[in-house]
């Protein structure tokens, strides 16, 4: 192949082409897990400041002193917006995805290096973007990450919703840009680079899971830019796209026209296939890591594989669900209903397939395999209370309550973050030679999936009591105050969570310089990643291509010398 | 460690379904006409997704303690999945899935296809930050003009709708800070916004709706029990979202009739 030639001739030399303005697509991925780990930080302590707020309304705070209501809405922006877009869409996709894409298909760099490299500096670029809008005057904008209008498209709607509206959408619509290109290049590189003999059905499920998540984003991120620059117009031209006439603290405001309810539908026509763009790479990392540590083939590749599509496809189908209560056409809900109940079944399927996995096994309990049964769990817990939303009428009650956190907390929050963490444990050997600490890996994983049930799952109840969400404070409906107790107890919960957070980071780094070495395959698995040296040379394969001989998950073959057989061990190894 | 999970996976498991079964949190107690009808659909969801549940928690807990690593004692099943399981797990879950669905779907269609019957008492809902306001035609049942010229919110009711007051129409209507119903009959509602989105949700009438600027939008209850009922916002609104509330009181139709009239009385 032209470009494999060309790719591996030259590793460059020198810091800033290596590391800063690097080509390479495994320190493209680091640089995006590493501003993933700052995003994550940013986020879990804002959600930590408006957990004390709620219970502690004037506590006065290191860093942002007494925090106000508004302050409180700004908090709650930011942290969702960073959240689904700087943690669940960067660090799976851009991060493990752009560093193990390629290598686990044999390719020796993306197909567009240089568009890889443009798409992470511009996500940065979005990132300093959204970061600036805590420091403008007025500050972050208080309309959700959801950012609904005529809310979000009114410059004088509340504070925040100045400057840092602006900012707000502008750097929503940078990162759009850098997903896009992220998403070609993924697209293009499953495609067109796979080494000889990796045909499509005998790709990883990770790198399944990639590629249709590229595919959504190429759908979802173009959807939802125009959307935004609509939004920036309608603030800052006076144009109408989301804005009827509207008295604004009884100002009459100059648009005519707009509808609210069009910015619902571009938004969750982005913002639905966005939570698959987030938890799919975790469900690759759960399939490959389940297989790998119950030394047994995936249960049902071909189903995972057309699950995979499916969730994708009907992911697209599915927006209105956010929109039951919106005064969308009560018929329309049926449809949303439907497709909505529809999408739960290839999610089923994948959940009776992991359990088929592990399911006469041999279970080794290292830490990546750890979260990868922490993710199956909260997937099946996240997951069953999405019925419950499907449903209109039930929505009726539960729409926009603690319920509606609860359930995407666990689904797409803490899922999607416990396949980033398997996906460190399990990838961290390869990435930087060396092993991570066992017994603290064990101690931070019991203490955040209890943590994060704790956190979560009382959020269901106070959604059934009727909480809704974001409210800052619980003292103006009396109904609300028999509930203050458990909120406290969601607060404590939090703290200790995020807190065990340190246990994690202090790990990684500390095992990146001090942990034992790690071996070529630490954890006898048989995808090609596993074959290169570690870390893996500037061309992956240090200049030959592999070829493929092997489905990605045979374990425990009868007849077989080993209990794995590499992708590209001899097809004689054994017959099945 | 194969114990340690199963341990941990069955005690959140049961903790969690505990609090669930023992309705310790619940919906809060309903008094309108829909409220056994969304609560059975619940219960009964609530129900199957509970068996579901603690199905599949339940398995995960033991596999990864019963196909723990026993060294050379453990005998690993070769397989790459089983078709027929496949297709009865798949068609099983659709038909659940499917079916629940369109069990709900009737009770949706009754709440939300059908207009309000003839007779309901007329009731105008309007959200604005951060107040809700309740409109009433008056003998003529007619809701008169409103003029967003006229619209002065720090002055409250009427003035903050901005009614027109040379509309003839509007002579009579009452605007009011705090809803009065009737008890069992049905409210005819009209929610509108005048700034931002707001959400009209009344939780122990089974209630909620979006109020939308440029939007008028028709919806009907019936509240079935005398009693105080708070009214929350619960669409994000701005600044003071978590205090935008009032008070709904479901009275008997006499007391209803006379506070209309006192109402109107000071109009006059
Ligand atoms: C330590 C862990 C976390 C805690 C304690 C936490 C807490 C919270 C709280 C208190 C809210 C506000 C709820 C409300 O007032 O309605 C919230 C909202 C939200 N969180 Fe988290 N969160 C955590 C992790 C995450 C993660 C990992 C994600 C990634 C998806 C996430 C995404 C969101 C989103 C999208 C919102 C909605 C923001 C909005 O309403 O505009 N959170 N979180
Ligand atoms: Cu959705
Ligand atoms: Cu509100």
């Amino acid at each position: 192949m032209a470009t494999s030639a060309t790719i591996h001739s030259h590793a460059p030399q020198g810091f800033i082409r290596k590391y800063i303005f690097s080509l390479d697509h495994k320190v493209i991925g680091l640089q995006y897990y590493f501003l993933a780990l700052v995003a994550v930080f940013v986020g879990m302590f804002l959600s930590i400041l408006m957990r004390v707020h709620m219970i502690w309304p004037t506590a006065v705070l290191p860093l942002v002193g007494e925090i106000k209501p508004e302050t409180y809405l700004s908090l709650l922006t930011m942290h969702g917006t960073i959240m689904v877009f700087f943690v669940l869409t960067t660090a799976p996709q851009g991060g493990f995805g752009n560093y193990f894409l390629p290598i686990q298909i044999g390719a020796p760099d993306m197909a567009f290096p240089v568009l890889n490299m443009l798409s992470f500096w511009t996500t940065f670029v979005a990132f300093i973007t959204i970061l600036a809008a805590f420091f403008v005057t007025g500050g972050a904008p208080l309309h959700g990450w959801t950012g609904y209008a005529p809310l979000s498209a009114l410059t004088n709607s509340g504070p925040g919703e100045q400057l840092g509206a602006d900012l707000w959408i502008t750097s929503i619509a940078i990162f759009c840009i850098a997903s896009l290109m992220g998403a070609l290049n993924f697209i293009t590189t499953t495609l067109d680079l796979r080494a000889k003999g990796m045909t499509m059905m005998r790709m990883p499920l990770t790198v399944w899971a990639w590629f249709v998540t590229a595919i959504l984003g190429l759908l979802a991120f173009g959807v939802l830019l125009s959307a935004g620059i609509l939004l920036l117009l309608d603030r800052n031209l006076g144009t109408s796209f989301y804005v009827p006439l509207v008295v604004v603290n009884g100002q009459v405001m100059g648009h005519r026209g707009g509808s609210p309810l069009l910015w619902q539908h571009l938004f969750w026509f982005f913002g639905h296939p966005e939570v698959y763009i987030a938890i799919l790479p975790g469900m690759g990392v759960a399939s490959q890591l389940l297989s790998t540590f119950s030394r047994k083939p995936i249960f049902g590749y071909k189903a995972m594989v057309y699950a995979i599509m499916a969730i994708g496809f009907l992911g697209f189908m599915v927006w209105g669900h956010h929109m039951f209560m919106s005064g969308m056409s009560p018929y329309t809900a049926f449809a949303f209903s439907l497709m909505t109940m529809a999408i739960g079944v290839p999610s089923a399927i994948k959940t009776f397939n992991w359990l088929g996995t592990i399911h006469g096994g041999r279970v080794r309990f290292q830490t990546p395999m750890l979260y990868a049964i922490g993710f199956v769990s909260l997937f099946v817990s996240g997951g069953l209370s999405g019925p419950f939303l499907a449903q209109p009428v039930l929505d009726i009650p539960l729409h926009d309550t603690a319920f509606v956190v609860g359930h995407f907390h666990l689904i797409m929050g803490v899922a999607a973050i416990f396949g980033m963490f398997a996906g460190t444990y399990y990838w961290f050997p390869k990435m930087f030679g060396r092993m991570m600490n066992e017994t603290w890996g064990r101690i931070h994983f019991v203490i955040t999936l209890v943590g994060t049930y704790c956190i979560f799952m009382p959020m269901h109840y106070l959604g059934m009591a009727g909480q809704p969400r974001r409210y800052s404070q619980f003292t103006e409906l009396a109904y609300l105050h028999k509930l203050i107790p458990l909120n406290t107890f969601i607060t404590y919960a939090a703290i200790v969570t995020v807190s065990a957070q340190f246990i994690f980071v202090i790990n990684l780094f500390w095992s990146m310089f001090k942990g034992p070495k790690a071996s070529d395959n630490p954890w006898e698995s048989t995808t090609l990643e596993w074959i290169t040296a570690t870390p893996p040379p500037h061309d992956n394969f240090g200049g030959h291509t592999p070829v493929v001989n092997h489905g990605p998950y045979e374990y425990s073959v009868p007849g077989a010398p080993q209990d794995y057989i590499m992708q590209t061990d001899p097809a004689t190894v054994a017959s099945h | 460690m194969g114990l340690a999970l199963l341990v941990i996976i069955w005690l959140i498991t049961f903790v969690s379904t505990y609090f669930f079964a023992a309705q310790t949190w619940w919906l809060p107690h309903g008094a309108s006409t829909s409220t056994p009808w969304i609560d059975h659909q619940f219960a009964l969801t609530y129900l199957i997704m509970g068996v579901v549940f603690v199905a599949a928690q339940g398995a995960l807990g033991l596999f990864v303690w019963q196909y723990r690593d026993r060294g050379s004692a453990s005998k690993v099943t070769y397989s790459h999945g089983n078709t027929r399981m496949e297709v009865i797990w798949t068609a099983l879950t659709a038909i659940l899935f499917i079916g629940l669905n369109l069990m709900g779907s009737p009770i949706w269609a009754s709440e939300r296809f059908a207009p309000a019957d003839p007779g309901s008492v007329p009731v105008e809902v309007t959200g604005m930050q951060f107040a809700w306001y309740f409109r009433y035609p008056g003998t003529d049942g007619k809701f008169g003009r409103t003029d967003p010229k006229l619209m002065d919110p720090s002055a409250g009711n009427e003035a903050a709708l901005g009614l027109d007051t040379t509309d003839p129409a509007a002579k009579d209507d009452v605007v009011t800070g705090t809803m009065f119903l009737p008890v069992n009959r049905q409210v005819d509602l009209t929610l509108r916004a005048v700034d931002v989105i707001h959400s009209f949700f009344v939780p122990q009438m089974r209630f909620k709706q979006d109020a939308v600027p440029g939007l008028i939008i028709h919806m009907h209850f019936t509240p079935t029990e005398v009693g105080e009922y708070e009214i929350a916002c619960a669409e994000l609104c701005g600044l003071g979202h978590y205090k935008m509330h009032g008070m709904l009181h479901v009275v008997s139709q006499e007391d209803f009739d006379k506070w209309l009239a006192v109402r109107e009385a000071e109009k006059q």
